[in-house]
């Protein structure tokens, strides 16, 4: 049963690819939150200094030694941008573009000369291998397992316990960090252990997916989630929901078209982002154009009930309320007055006898409510 | 000598110096805009997205042609801008989210239609590796001619439109009050940052031209303070990194030209961080330090004066223990330092005490204007 799971090739590759999502969109909520999101982006491209480096110390291409090791180049570029930024020479998005690009430089002049017996070339830099990931496996209880699953598995746990037991700590940190330090709480080192887990899991999933393609892990999918929810919580969980379902799509879309598995997949998770951009229900595009078109319905039917009540019963009256008078008294052209008699009809807001509009007592109520609201209230 | 002159006779070599001469004048130039803007990511993420126009521009023409290669990076790098300007402005996505969204979805799709060229088995797909990274043994004559319109094209752009650009890089708001159309130029200023990362394409690629564009611009920031003497500095700073890089990448040894080319700018800014007059770290460090001699110079002398026109007497000698226990610190350097300009002496009062010191007709006069300064200053 195991054997038959463990074998299965597309499985694997999608359970990696998941699991690189899902660990990756656990840290990116907050990232995205605290908009820092670009941190991930430095972070992912210096860890190739840092992988190169202790590849060349310890000969470890993966494990706990790559991962804890290389992860704190990460941790060293974040450190290098914050003092950068405290020098006061630099402002911190250009400090952020200055440190990690150096790194990296290091670390692919390194993989150029050492390249013969590197196991990582260039381009797995920027590609990663995930169609390859069950070729490494590792021995477990007997079964021959993907070393990068394992690790991810590891990495992906680590992250969920950490944001778990931290999640009130994250929370009020994220969103107040002034009350959260008040409060005795250490939020800058609460950052710290965020960004060293965003290190470690980059690390983890580089071999997967590579340095870049991890960014689109670790910011995509909790934006996606951002769009959907205001709840950290649900946040959280739609990040994850949405990093698995792009893993799953990607594998097939990039199997289907013979192209890069990693690629495709962080595609998907674009194209998750793409939809709840659009067809959010709360903050999508149609959403919101859709509850401002009901707005401004309102306000027309509004506007037409206190311009009715103005002439009420005043010597004006006959040539004020007739529905040609919109057009020269509130500059509406005829189609749109037509449109907002029509409306207020239906919301029985005015009747009509022939060219002749008058109020209800419900439009009389909507008007009143505008002009004189200490009554109504 | 004959040496050098066969190496700067050699076609290629000829190639790299031109080329990252362009580079270096497009991205200093631009990149000042960009990186006074707070606009810095925005050529990392511009670079990133240049690689689907690149696949694109190289399956429409079907080989590595460089015209449709390097329109099709232009294309989705403005196009990238657009989405992320379209993400922050239509929803509660934040720039940083809009940016990281736009790199990595943009390069994902890239990533896709690079291994698709390769799943053609196109046999001159090699060439696009080159963009990655950037090989500068790779440009050809022809390339550079491409580049050098480009380079006009956005010089002549900065310099037509200088004064909207310097107006709407330091006070936006002014600039919409003038009647500028504010959206219009930024929107332009944008559109060029792409032109710096097409060009820098061959000679960088796409992952690090991000730091080609905020280096020599942060470097020369440094050193100036006019947009002027930046904007030409910063080209000159880009100039010298691309020429260093390219140089070492094409003598060989396989190295890939853009990290030589981003560790030449990075180590400029270095320097120009610690040593650049004015800004430079060390710089305010020494002004600090000397800037607190003086405070605890003046602070000592009026202290003396004060003393001393509380006992009614000029030549009142103060002791050098009870000063120190006045300020809570040894005043002996300071009083050594004021000595030395001649505005106190030291005295023996006793023969069993320590040393004493008392203001000369000069300190007295120093200490007033001291006062002077301050009240002059506080009010």
């Amino acid at each position: 049963m195991v054997e038959a799971l463990l074998s299965n090739i597309p499985l694997m590759i999608m359970a990696t690819g998941a699991l690189v999502g899902s660990a990756a969109s656990l840290v990116g909520v907050f990232l995205v939150l605290r908009k820092n999101s670009m941190l991930s982006d430095a972070i992912s491209h210096s860890i190739v200094f840092g992988i190169v480096i202790v590849w060349l110390l310890t000969r470890q291409q993966s494990g706990p030694v790559q991962i804890v090791g290389a992860a704190l180049t990460g941790l060293l570029t974040v450190f290098l941008t914050e003092l950068l930024v405290k020098s006061r020479k630099v402002k911190d998005d250009a400090a952020i573009g200055l440190v990690f690009p150096a790194l990296f430089s290091i670390g692919v002049l390194l993989l150029n000369l050492y390249a013969r017996s590197v196991h990582i070339d260039t381009h797995t830099v920027l590609l990663g291998e995930i169609g390859f990931v069950w070729l490494n496996t590792i021995s477990i209880g007997g079964y021959d397992v993907p070393q990068a699953l394992v690790w991810m598995s590891v990495v992906t746990l680590v992250n969920a316990a950490f944001v778990t037991v931290f999640f009130k700590d994250l929370k009020l940190a994220t969103f107040d960090p002034a009350l959260s330090t008040a409060l005795g709480f250490a939020p800058t080192l609460l950052s710290y252990g965020l960004l060293a887990l965003t290190s470690m899991t980059a690390v983890a999933a580089f071999d997967a997916v590579g340095a870049i393609l991890f960014i689109a892990f670790v910011i995509v999918p909790p934006s996606a989630a951002y769009l959907l929810t205001d709840r950290l919580a649900h946040m959280l969980v739609i990040g994850v929901l949405i990093a698995v379902a792009s893993s799953v799509l990607g594998y097939y879309a990039a199997v289907a078209l013979d192209v890069s598995i990693g690629a495709m997949m962080a595609v998907m998770t674009g194209g998750f982002l793409a939809a709840a951009f659009l067809f959010g229900p709360r903050y999508g595009i149609l959403a919101q154009s859709w509850r401002r078109m009901g707005q401004r319905y309102v306000n027309e039917s509004r506007t037409l009930a206190v311009h009715l009540y103005n002439h009420e019963d005043t010597p004006q009256s006959r040539e004020e309320t007739v529905v040609g008078a919109l057009r020269d008294h509130l500059g509406w052209h005829d189609r749109k007055a037509d449109q907002v008699v029509q409306r207020s009809l239906r919301l029985g807001l005015v009747v009509r006898h022939g060219v002749d509009l008058h109020l209800t007592a419900k439009g009389r109520r909507v008007a009143l409510e505008l002009l004189e609201p200490w009554r109504t209230a | 000598m004959s040496g050098l002159l066969a190496f700067l006779g050699d076609h290629t070599i000829q190639n790299v110096v031109i080329g990252a001469t362009l580079l270096g004048i497009v991205s200093g130039v631009l990149g000042s805009f960009a990186v006074l803007r707070q606009q810095s990511l925005l050529g990392d993420t511009l670079a990133h997205a240049a690689l689907p126009g690149i696949c694109l521009g190289f399956i429409i023409a079907g080989a590595r042609q460089i015209e449709s290669i390097l329109a099709g990076a232009f294309v989705t790098a403005v196009l990238a801008a657009l989405v992320m300007l379209a993400l922050t402005r239509n929803s509660r996505l934040k720039t940083d989210a809009g940016l990281g969204i736009a790199l990595s979805i943009f390069f994902a799709i890239g990533v896709v239609l690079l291994t698709y060229i390769q799943g053609t088995g196109n046999a001159s797909q090699g060439g696009l590796d080159a963009f990655l990274f950037g090989q500068a043994a790779a440009i050809l004559r022809s390339d550079l001619v491409i580049m050098g319109g480009i380079t006009l094209l956005s010089l002549a752009l900065v310099a037509g439109f200088w004064k909207e650009f310097k107006l709407v890089t330091f006070d936006p708001v002014f600039a919409a009050t003038q009647g500028l159309p504010v959206a219009l130029l930024e929107t332009l200023l944008t559109v060029i940052v792409a032109f710096a990362v097409v060009i820098g394409l061959q000679m960088v690629g796409v992952v690090l031209m991000a730091a080609m564009v905020i280096a020599p611009a942060v470097a020369a920031r440094q050193w100036s303070r006019r947009l002027e003497q930046m904007v030409v500095l910063a080209a000159v700073f880009g100039v010298v990194s691309g020429l260093v890089g390219a140089l070492i990448s094409a003598t060989g040894r396989g190295l890939s030209t853009g990290p030589l080319v981003i560790l030449a700018a990075t180590v400029l800014v270095i320097v120009s961080i610690l040593f650049a007059p004015q800004r430079g770290v060390i710089w305010e460090e020494i002004k600090r330090g000397r800037d607190r001699r003086e405070l605890g110079d003046n602070q000592v002398l009026t202290t003396l004066q004060g003393l001393a026109r509380h006992h009614d007497d000029p030549a009142y000698p103060v002791e050098q223990g009870m000063l120190d226990t006045y300020h809570g610190l040894a005043t002996r350097r300071a009083l050594t330092r004021l000595a030395r300009r001649g505005l106190v002496h030291p005295v023996r009062h006793m023969p069993d005490e320590g040393p004493h010191w008392e203001l000369t007709p000069a300190g007295h006069a120093a200490a007033r204007q001291v006062l002077v300064d301050i009240d002059a200053g506080g009010r």
